[in-house]
C-alpha cells in the first residue's frame, strides 16, 4: 500500500485518503502516528452535533495494532496489562493500559479477543519494541499489522441503523464490547461495539482493499440518517465529554519523558480500576503496590469551570488569590451538549476530592488582546456525558 | 524466616561462590542446602580424568583472586587444600628469541630502563588496585538513593581515589577508560613484554587490547590480586577440584547439607516471593530463601521465568553481554615438553604465547567473524610438574586457556573441533619443537562446551562480560546488583555478581552477607 520509501513520504496515507480527500472542505490535515488524517472537514460544530444526533465516520486506520497469537497469548497479554484479561471472553474487547516497571503508563488501548489464543492489542503510538521485549520467555508470535488493517469508527444514536441498513443483519445484537464478523456481498468485515465518543457506536475492521468500497457504501447507507465524515477536532469534544484521556495530551508514555516526574501511574490518572493485584505478576505490579502503599501525589480529576471560556492549558490554584498553585488543565472545552464549561486537571492529592473548590486562571484572546480571568471551578465526576443510548442492546431505531 | 521451610536457604550450585556463600550462612545460624547438578561439587572449578592416569582442572587452572583471608576464616588448609606451587612466573614465550621471565615485582633478561618502566608501572598498577580493592568486598553502592549506607559506600569509594594523590588520581581517571593498548604503547618498548601484559587485560573478555575499557579489566584484576594479597598465581594440588572438596568439607563442617546429581528445573515463587525450587525429578524443596550461583540469565530466564519479572528487567538481563571467548585445551603428554630456552623448574609457571599486542589484537580479530584464529593467544600451565600426582610417572599434562575461540563457529563446531585441536598442537610445538609427538590424548571445551558441562549460559567464566557497563552498580544489572532481585526471598551469588568471577569467592561472600543483614 504504501510503497514510497518514508523519505520521500514523511506521512503516510490512509486507505481512506482520496476519499476524505474529496469530502475535505477545508483541507485540514493533521499528522497522526506519521499518517496524514482530516482535522476539520467542513465544521467542528456540525462534526460534533453529527456525534450526537446523527452519525459519523471517523478513519481509525492509523491506530497502532498487533497480532498476538500462540499457546502463551493470554499468559502473556496478562502479563503485559495491568488489569485481569483472564476474563475477557473471545468476541469481546477490554480497554486496558501497560506500564514499564516502575508503574509508570506507556500507553492505553484496546484488547481485542478475537479466539482462544489470539489477541489485537490497538495503541495509539508504536509498541513493538516493547510487545517483543515482553515476549522473551513466552510462546507467542507478534505481528504489526498497523498497515494490514484499515479502520473505521462509525459513532451517533443512528449508527447501529446505518449498519442495519448496510446489510449486517443481526448487528444490533452486539453488547458493548462485543465483537461480530460479517459478511458483506464476499467483503469480510469485523464490527466491535467500541468508540471514543461515549455515544452509541462501532468499529468497523476491514482489509485496506475493500477499504475504499466500505467507504462508499457506508456513506449511502447513512445518508438518509444524517452521517458526516468526522475530523479529529470534532472527536476531542466528545471523547472528552465521554471521559476517555488522550496520550500526549493527559499523560506522557513513560518511555518518552525526560525529566523526573514527568511519567503517570495509573492511579494518578484515576485509572485505578484497571489495575488487578491479584491475579498475579505483571510488569510494573511491584512498583505500583509501593505506589498504592504511598499513596499518589496528583490525580487527574474532572472540572466544572464558572462561566463559558474554555480553560485551554490553564493553571490551578487553591484560592482565587493565585498564591498557591495546585495543577494545571490538560484538555478543556464547552460542552455543546451537556452545556458546562468542562475541563480534566491533574490536581495535588489535597484537591482531588468532588466538591472541592479551586480556581482556574484562563487566558482570554478577544480580538488580538490577551485578558486573564480567575474562574472559580469545583472537582466533578467523569465522564461528563453518558447517555442511556450508548449501552442498550438492541439500541433504539433513530 | 518460615519454620515450616525444610531449610533456612536453598544454594543453587555447588561452584565455589555457592560453596562459599553456603558456608558464611551456615556461619550466621541459618539451615543451608546446596544443589549441585553435576555428580560433583566444583562447578568450573573440578578436576577430572580426561585420558587414563591424566587429570587436570577442566575449567580454571589457577588459583590467584581468592583472599588469603577467605582461605584463613573458611579453614580451607584444614579441610585438605594444599599449594602444589604459589607465586607462580609468568613466562612470556618467543617464537625466535629467548623467552621473559615477569613477576609482579619486575622482569629479567632485559634493558635497565625497560626493566624500571616495567616496575613503576607495575608498582602504580598496584596501587590503583589497592585504591580499588575495598571496594570488592561490599555490594555495590545504589545511585539515586536516599540510604546513607549508599552514600557513605560512595564517599568510601571517591576517598579512596582521591587518598592515592593528585597525580595518581589523575591518572587513574586517565587510564580507566582507555584500552590497554595504548596504555602500554605508552610506558613500555618491549613487544614480549607488551603482549604478556596486554594478555592480562584480555583474559577471559570478549575482547581485544585495542578494545576501551581493556585497561579497566587490568585493574579489576589488580584490584582483586591485591584484595587477595597475592600477586601471582597459585597451584592447588590436585587442581581446582581440591579446593573446591575443601570447600565443601568446610561447608559441611559448618552443618550445610550438599546434594550432588540435584538438577533444580524450577524456582517456585509463590505470592511473588521465591519459595523453594523443584528438581528436575519432581522433588519440591521448600526454603525461606533461594540463592542462585547460576548466571544472571540462567537464573532470571531459566529457572525463574520471565513471568515473575518485569519487562523492562528481563529486557536488561537479555542484553547481558555473555558470550564467552575462551577455550580450554588439555593435552595428555608421554614426557616433559621441550620449551626452548626454559629448564625442568621455569616450566611450571604460567606461560603465555601473546608474543606482542598485534598478535593478540589479530587473534581477536578472527572471532568477530565467527572464526577462531590459526595464531591465538595462549596461557599454558603444566600442572603436572609441581603435582605429579596429576599424571602417570614421567608424563605430563598441559593445560592451555585459548584465546580467542568463538562461541558459535561459523559452519557449526561439528565438524571443526579436530582441525583446531591438530591447529593448536602445531602453534605448541613452534614454542616447544617436538611436543607433537608426545601428544598422547587431548580434549577441547570450546565456549560451546563449557556452557554445556558447566552450565553457564554462553560459557562466559564471569558469568557475563566484565566491563564498565557490567560493573558494580550495573552489574550484571540494574535492580539486582545488590544481590537481591526483584523477586523477595531470591538472590544471586555468582560471577555475574559484582565483583566478577576468577575463582575469587567475594560475590558468594557478599551475597551471604547482604542475606544476612536483610533477615536480621
Amino acid at each position: 500500500m504504501n510503497e514510497a520509501p518514508l523519505f520521500r513520504e514523511p506521512l503516510l496515507r490512509t486507505p481512506f485518503h482520496e476519499r476524505a480527500r474529496a469530502l475535505s472542505q477545508l483541507d485540514s490535515f493533521i499528522p497522526w502516528n506519521g499518517y496524514t488524517t482530516v482535522d476539520v472537514f467542513s465544521t467542528v460544530e456540525h462534526e460534533y452535533f453529527a456525534i450526537r444526533n446523527a452519525s459519523t465516520l471517523y478513519d481509525l486506520s492509523p491506530m497502532a495494532k498487533y497480532r498476538i497469537t500462540g499457546a502463551d497469548a493470554l499468559r502473556f497479554m496478562n502479563r503485559l496489562v495491568t488489569r485481569d484479561l483472564a476474563k475477557l471472553k473471545p468476541n469481546r474487547v477490554a480497554y486496558a493500559v501497560w506500564c514499564d516497571d516502575e508503574g509508570q503508563l506507556i500507553d492505553d488501548g484496546t484488547v481485542f479477543r478475537l479466539g482462544e489464543s489470539e489477541y489485537r492489542l490497538c495503541a495509539q503510538e508504536r509498541q513493538l519494541d516493547w510487545l517483543l521485549d515482553s515476549a522473551i520467555g513466552y510462546d507467542v508470535d507478534i505481528a504489526d499489522v498497523t498497515e494490514a488493517i484499515a479502520g473505521l469508527a462509525l459513532q451517533g444514536p443512528t449508527s447501529c441503523a446505518v449498519l442495519k441498513k448496510l446489510g449486517l443483519t443481526g448487528v444490533e445484537r452486539l453488547k458493548p464490547f462485543d465483537i461480530g464478523s460479517f459478511a458483506l456481498q464476499g467483503t469480510a468485515l469485523t464490527v466491535s461495539r467500541t468508540g471514543f465518543t461515549g455515544d452509541l457506536g462501532y468499529e468497523v475492521w476491514m482489509d485496506p482493499r475493500d477499504a475504499e468500497g466500505v467507504w462508499d457504501r457506508l456513506m449511502a447507507a447513512g445518508h438518509s440518517r444524517g452521517l458526516r465524515p468526522l475530523g479529529s477536532r470534532a472527536l476531542n469534544i466528545a471523547r472528552i465529554e465521554a471521559g476517555f484521556l488522550l496520550p500526549n495530551v493527559e499523560f506522557l508514555s513513560a518511555e518518552r519523558t525526560l525529566r523526573v516526574g514527568r511519567e503517570r501511574s495509573p492511579f494518578e490518572l484515576g485509572l485505578d480500576w484497571l489495575v488487578d493485584f491479584e491475579k498475579g505478576h505483571f510488569t510494573g505490579r511491584r512498583a505500583l503496590l509501593a505506589k498504592q502503599r504511598d499513596g499518589t501525589r496528583r490525580r487527574l480529576v474532572g472540572l466544572d469551570i464558572e462561566g463559558n471560556k474554555p480553560a485551554h492549558n490553564a493553571l490551578v490554584y487553591s484560592a482565587r488569590s493565585g498564591r498557591k498553585e495546585i495543577g494545571s488543565v490538560t484538555s478543556a472545552i464547552w460542552s455543546p451538549t451537556c452545556k458546562r464549561n468542562l475541563a480534566y486537571a491533574l490536581l495535588d492529592a489535597p484537591y482531588v476530592a468532588v466538591g472541592t473548590e479551586v480556581w482556574v486562571e484562563i487566558y482570554l484572546n478577544s480580538e488580538l488582546t490577551w485578558e486573564r480571568r480567575m474562574r472559580s471551578a469545583r472537582v466533578v465526576d467523569k465522564p461528563f456525558f453518558a447517555p442511556e443510548r450508548r449501552r442498550a442492546t438492541p439500541p433504539a431505531d433513530f | 524466616m518460615s519454620a515450616a521451610a525444610d531449610f533456612d536457604c536453598i544454594v543453587i550450585g555447588a561452584g565455589h561462590n555457592g560453596l562459599v556463600c553456603a558456608s558464611y550462612l551456615a556461619r550466621g545460624g541459618r539451615r543451608v542446602l546446596v544443589l549441585e547438578a553435576a555428580p560433583e561439587v566444583g562447578g568450573a572449578a573440578i578436576t577430572r580424568e580426561f585420558a587414563p592416569g591424566f587429570r587436570v582442572s577442566a575449567g580454571a587452572h589457577l588459583l590467584q583472586l581468592m583472599p588469603r583471608s577467605m582461605i584463613e576464616e573458611l579453614s580451607l588448609k584444614s579441610h585438605g587444600l594444599v599449594f602444589a606451587g604459589e607465586d607462580l612466573q609468568t613466562i612470556a614465550l618467543s617464537s625466535d628469541g629467548a623467552p621473559l621471565t615477569l613477576d609482579a615485582g619486575g622482569v629479567v633478561g632485559l634493558p635497565a630502563a625497560e626493566r624500571t618502566a616495567y616496575s613503576d608501572l607495575m608498582a602504580q598498577l598496584q596501587r590503583f588496585g589497592r585504591a580499588l580493592a575495598p571496594l570488592l568486598n561490599a555490594a555495590p553502592p545504589r545511585l539515586g538513593t536516599s540510604s546513607n549506607a549508599d552514600r557513605l559506600s560512595l564517599l568510601k569509594l571517591g576517598w579512596q581515589i582521591r587518598r592515592l594523590g593528585r597525580r595518581d588520581m589523575r591518572e587513574l581517571l586517565r587510564i580507566g577508560g582507555m584500552c590497554v593498548y595504548d596504555l602500554l604503547q605508552e610506558n613500555l618498548s618491549t613487544p614480549l613484554l607488551q603482549g604478556a601484559m596486554g594478555f592480562d587485560a584480555v583474559l577471559g573478555t570478549n575482547f581485544g587490547p585495542r578494545a576501551p575499557g581493556s585497561v579497566f579489566t587490568l585493574l579489576c584484576r589488580m584490584a582483586a590480586a591485591a584484595n587477595a594479597d597475592r600477586m601471582a598465581p597459585a597451584l592447588p594440588q590436585g587442581g581446582l577440584g581440591a579446593l573446591s572438596n575443601a570447600l565443601a568439607a568446610s561447608a559441611r563442617s559448618s552443618g550445610v547439607t550438599i546434594r550432588t546429581d540435584a538438577i533444580v528445573q524450577r524456582i517456585r515463587v509463590e505470592r511473588d516471593r521465591a519459595v523453594g525450587v523443584t528438581l528436575a525429578s519432581g522433588e519440591s524443596i521448600s526454603a525461606g530463601l533461594v540463592v542462585s550461583n547460576a548466571d544472571p540469565k540462567t537464573t532470571f530466564l531459566g529457572l525463574l521465568g520471565s513471568e515473575h519479572l518485569d519487562t523492562g528487567f528481563v529486557r536488561r538481563v537479555a542484553h547481558l553481554r555473555s558470550r564467552g571467548l575462551s577455550a580450554k585445551l588439555h593435552l595428555a603428554l608421554d614426557r616433559l615438553p621441550p620449551f626452548r630456552g626454559l629448564d625442568g623448574a621455569a616450566l611450571g609457571g604460567r606461560l603465555l604465547v601473546a608474543p606482542s599486542l598485534d598478535y593478540i589484537e589479530r587473534a581477536y580479530n578472527h572471532s568477530k567473524y565467527g572464526e577462531y584464529s590459526a595464531a591465538p593467544s595462549i596461557e599454558i600451565t603444566l600442572p603436572s610438574v609441581q603435582d605429579p600426582q596429576l599424571a602417570p610417572a614421567g608424563a605430563h599434562v598441559l593445560s592451555a586457556v585459548v584465546q580467542y575461540v568463538p562461541y558459535a563457529l561459523k559452519g557449526g563446531w561439528e565438524s571443526a573441533r579436530a582441525p583446531l585441536v591438530a591447529s593448536l598442537v602445531e602453534q605448541l610445538d613452534a614454542y616447544a619443537p617436538g611436543l607433537r609427538r608426545s601428544v598422547l590424548a587431548a580434549e577441547l571445551l570450546t565456549p560451546h562446551d563449557i556452557e554445556q558441562q558447566f552450565r553457564i549460559f554462553g560459557g562466559h567464566w564471569h558469568h557475563g562480560e566484565l566491563a564498565l557497563d557490567q560493573f558494580l552498580m550495573v552489574r550484571p544489572v540494574p535492580g539486582a546488583a545488590q544481590y537481591a532481585t526483584p523477586v523477595a526471598g531470591l538472590y544471586l551469588c555468582g560471577a555475574g555478581s559484582h565483583p566478577g568471577g576468577g575463582i575469587m569467592g567475594i560475590a558468594g561472600r557478599n551475597a551471604a552477607r547482604a542475606m544476612l543483614a536483610r533477615a536480621a
